[in-house]
């Protein structure tokens, strides 16, 4: 390792090296950002395609500088390991201001390019679907209308320890939401307890349902199937049941639902805490303390937990 | 074994260090050495990661299958919550007050801290708050299971009504934990800013120092708005009041805003001396100067200043605004910048080096690889549309657990292995060392990488039971789980054995520049006593062949007598 010449001529071994790099970089970046849409569920939202595009995009990204550092450092273990008794020093570079100064202004600019993207982002979803929050106790009037163009709603959503009661506009109840295919819904969001948080994967969105708000949430599906909604938010003890599904479909047949349902009587809707508490007070109560399970709400339809869900 | 082999100022020395005969009890008292105190508090943390280790692997055991079926859904909750606050609380904070106490020191070559009582008082308040953490396992009703943010109404639903319960005594530790934090931080500071060796002006103190006193300065902002957060909790709790409850006209997500005000930032607050480390082994083991000392330096500040304002990234679906959402988005990301400057700096310290692969650069490297990865996650997490997807999911258990274990842990270690020799003088095992590495390693990458994908098809965090769709991402980790506390075994062997018998360390093994390498190893009680080198250089000089300090050889020499 004797190269000391003061004159600066162009490697053209080096260069060729870094270009291959790059190129291969960039084929594995986009490799990369395709594949990432296969790790979501199935789109079944408006909102779905934005998140998975911004998604894939900053997976390209991120693929890029993660395999170009990670390729820095697998080359300097390949070729610039000591040998067992070497012990002299590493070339004596203290730094390179126009080199620091770049990897400052670079990413700066790559975050601002990203933050400002995904604000329009933020823009285009807001339009498809606002949302609202209001303390209780808000003029009714203005709830009702609180997203005017919703052409579904507003559908109560009532989240408890641990169960999900939906109201629909006709008086109908059920423990499952039906809601109809690309028809944008709004919902409006109350906890009776504690915070919960509304959450459907494949529609990618996800609320927080603070107790002493109401908050206004359009959304349109535009997938048929039956998806799962999940309590993202840490409820206490049977959080992980708290569970419901969305069931996506056809106009008519939702239409058809709702009449169905309207003649039903009410009965006890799901209430997927009950069992297992009610096996913990058979076995002695034993366990950490926990507050009891809210009384399951009376439905029309219950629904069938037992039919299995797409995403 | 003879104490001639001892430096006789070791033996005069009203409070003995390390290593030296016969007086292991100061370990177990009131001293005020900060050598003794920083071993007391790696100590001390070391056998809480265990016991943080052994409730993930209940956790992990019981996430194995779908159903809840190891443990009833309640004690599950208990134990999770309990897992994070130990690992947080219990071993992260202490341990790295426990680099802070060995190396700010002897780093700037003092001769202890500036308040040397405050500093022990500051250690023996963390045995104080780990008793009333690990009595609350015995409270009525079990420990706190709220999760460690301890969100209300949750966390103040207290089912059996006793005023001394889990989340009673969760929020006391928390809270004496902060004192004891802001204790140990006026301390750091204080003794970075007045008591460096002459010569040491701000840019020529070790990046150490420098992350050191960036973190400690998040402590210090930071900290009173969590403990604010946390006495009215406790009145919420306890007597009744309504802060945040929403039935007496109280805002449950105001917690949330004082909550992550601090709790963001006090991940800064670990990551950031994990960042010294990096600084300081990198240039040591691959022979060169650090790549752009002085930038490395000023972005420490940098990502103090940004860690402060960009809490509310936490909330992005809590019902926050939209102006709100953006801009605290646009925060978020630039912290990449600082960020960035560090790992780029890092990797510009590898090229051409001569790397010399022995165990805490393995730490270093992989924690350096981890964290890559961890940053990339942490933007796609700053990405509100795609945090209102993946936000509470294990997508963030998986990054986070990036950033914490496999990145601050693996930091940890390699700091441990590192600076093992000059504080213990002995030599650790490097055979051990390297199958404790290669089992953290592939046990952690097991154990978080999968999850991630879980995450992403909307797997909740914090959940006892799951769909059966995610189960194989779950089995995976849990694996990982379990080789995790595999590899504690070679871990403790080594230390342990190490300690007791190891080979004696020379004063600086490593070939490393810097002032705690011109200590005997162990250095004695006032480090460099009347005899303070003046430094006249930049750190990490590695290659360039100016001394340090004025008279290096007369401190090489003296520090090879001792």
């Amino acid at each position: 390792m004797t190269t000391t010449s003061p004159k600066k001529s162009p490697n053209i071994g080096a260069i060729v090296i870094i270009v291959v790099a790059v190129v291969l970089n960039l084929v594995i970046a986009k490799l990369m950002a395709t594949w990432s849409y296969s790790w979501f569920p199935p789109q079944a939202s408006t909102a779905a395609p934005y998140v998975d595009d911004l998604f894939a995009l900053e997976t390209g990204i991120g693929s890029f500088i993660f395999f170009g550092c990670t390729g820095v450092m697998g080359w300097v273990l390949l070729f610039n390991r000591a040998g067992k008794y070497d012990e002299s020093d590493g070339a004596p570079i203290e730094g390179n201001t126009k080199l620091e100064i770049t990897w400052t202004v670079i990413p700066l600019l790559l975050v601002f390019t990203i933050a400002f993207y995904s604000m329009k982002v933020n823009d285009t979803l807001n339009t498809l679907g606002p949302k609202q929050k209001y303390s209780l106790g808000t003029d009714t009037r203005e709830l009702i209308t609180a997203d005017p163009i919703a052409q579904v709603g507003p559908i109560q959503v009532i989240a408890r320890q641990w169960s999900w009661e939906f109201i629909y506009p006709n008086g109908v109840r059920s423990s499952e939401l039906h809601l109809p295919i690309d028809q944008r819904v709004n919902l409006q969001l109350q906890s009776e307890d504690v915070i919960h948080s509304f959450y459907v994967p494949a529609f990618r969105l996800k609320q927080d349902i603070v107790p002493g708000s109401l908050i206004s949430y359009s959304l349109t599906p535009t997938r048929q199937g039956r998806f799962r909604l999940r309590d993202a938010m840490f409820s206490g003890a049977y959080m992980s049941v708290n569970q419901s599904n969305v069931i996506v479909e056809s106009e008519e047949a939702y239409s058809d639902w709702l009449k169905r349902s309207a003649q039903k009587a009410l009965q006890p809707g799901l209430d997927p805490g009950r069992t297992l508490y009610d096996r913990r007070i058979a076995r002695g109560n034993k366990g950490w303390g926990t507050v009891p399970p809210a009384p399951p709400p009376l439905v029309n339809d219950p629904g069938d937990p037992s039919i299995p869900h797409d995403a | 074994m003879s104490t001639t082999n001892y430096d006789p100022r070791i033996l005069k020395a009203p409070h003995p260090v390390p290593g030296a005969p016969d007086n292991w009890k100061r370990f177990f008292s009131f001293n005020t050495d900060a050598k003794v105190i920083g071993i007391q508090y790696i100590a001390t943390s070391l056998f809480f990661l265990l016991v943080g280790g052994l409730l993930a692997m209940i956790v992990r055991g019981e996430l194995i299958t779908p159903p809840a079926d190891l443990v009833d859904p309640s004690v599950y909750n208990g134990l999770y919550t309990m897992h994070g606050t130990v690992m947080l609380f219990l071993f992260l904070f202490p341990i790295l007050n426990g680099f802070n106490n060995l190396l700010i020191p002897t780093m700037i070559g003092a001769p202890d801290m500036a308040f040397p009582k405050l500093n022990a008082a500051a250690f023996w308040l963390v045995p104080v708050f780990a008793v009333v953490l690990m009595g609350s396992f015995f409270a009525p009703g079990g420990p706190a299971s709220s999760g460690w943010w301890s969100y209300p109404p949750m966390s103040i639903q207290n089912p059996l009504g006793h005023f001394i319960n889990g989340q009673f005594l969760w929020i006391l530790a928390v809270a004496l934990s902060g004192i004891s934090s802001i204790m140990g931080a006026v301390n750091f500071v204080t003794t970075i800013i007045r008591m460096r060796a002459p010569g040491m002006g701000f840019f020529k103190m070790p990046i150490f120092v420098w992350t050191a006193w960036a973190a400690q300065t998040i402590q210090l902002v930071g900290l009173p708005a969590l403990t604010g957060g946390a006495v009215m909790l406790l009145f919420d709790l306890s007597f009744g009041t309504t802060f945040f409850r929403p039935e007496g006209g109280g805002d449950p997500v105001l917690f949330q805003h004082f909550f992550w005000f601090y709790s963001h930032p006090a991940v800064y607050v670990l990551v950031l001396p994990v960042f010294g480390i990096f600084s300081e082994l990198f240039p040591v083991y691959a022979r060169k100067p650090l790549f752009g000392y002085r930038f490395v330096a000023i972005a420490s500040f940098g990502i103090t200043f940004l860690s402060l304002i960009v809490w509310v990234h936490h909330m992005f679906y809590s019902g926050t605004p939209m102006w709100m959402r953006n801009l605290f988005m646009a925060t978020t990301m630039l912290i990449a910048v600082p960020t960035g400057v560090k790992v780029f700096a890092w990797l510009g310290t590898l090229w051409k080096g001569n790397l010399r692969l022995n165990t805490p650069m393995l730490f270093c490297l992989g924690g350096l690889f981890n964290f890559i990865f961890a940053g990339i996650t942490g933007v796609m997490l700053a990405t509100v549309p795609i945090d209102v997807h993946v936000g509470n999911t294990y997508f963030v258990v998986a990054h986070f657990h990036y950033v914490i274990f496999n990145t601050i842990g693996f930091g940890v270690f390699a700091g441990i292995y590192h600076w093992f020799p000059k504080f213990t003088g002995r030599m650790y095992y490097e055979g051990l060392g390297k199958v404790h590495f290669a089992l953290t390693f592939i046990g952690a990458t097991l154990n978080w990488l999968p999850l991630h994908w879980a995450g992403l098809l909307g797997m909740p965090r914090r959940v006892a039971s799951y769909d059966p769709e995610f189960a194989i991402w779950n089995v995976i980790a849990s694996i990982g789980a379990f080789m995790l506390g595999v590899a504690s075994i070679p871990f403790i062997l080594n230390m342990v054995s190490s300690w007791a018998r190891g080979p004696k360390a020379p004063p600086n093994p490593w070939r490393a520049i810097g002032l705690e390498w011109l200590l005997p190893s162990p250095p004695p009680a006032e480090n460099f006593e009347d005899d303070i080198p003046t430094v006249i250089s930049e750190p990490y000089g590695y290659g360039l062949g100016h001394p340090l300090v004025e008279d290096e050889e007369f401190y090489v020499r003296r520090s090879l007598e001792a």
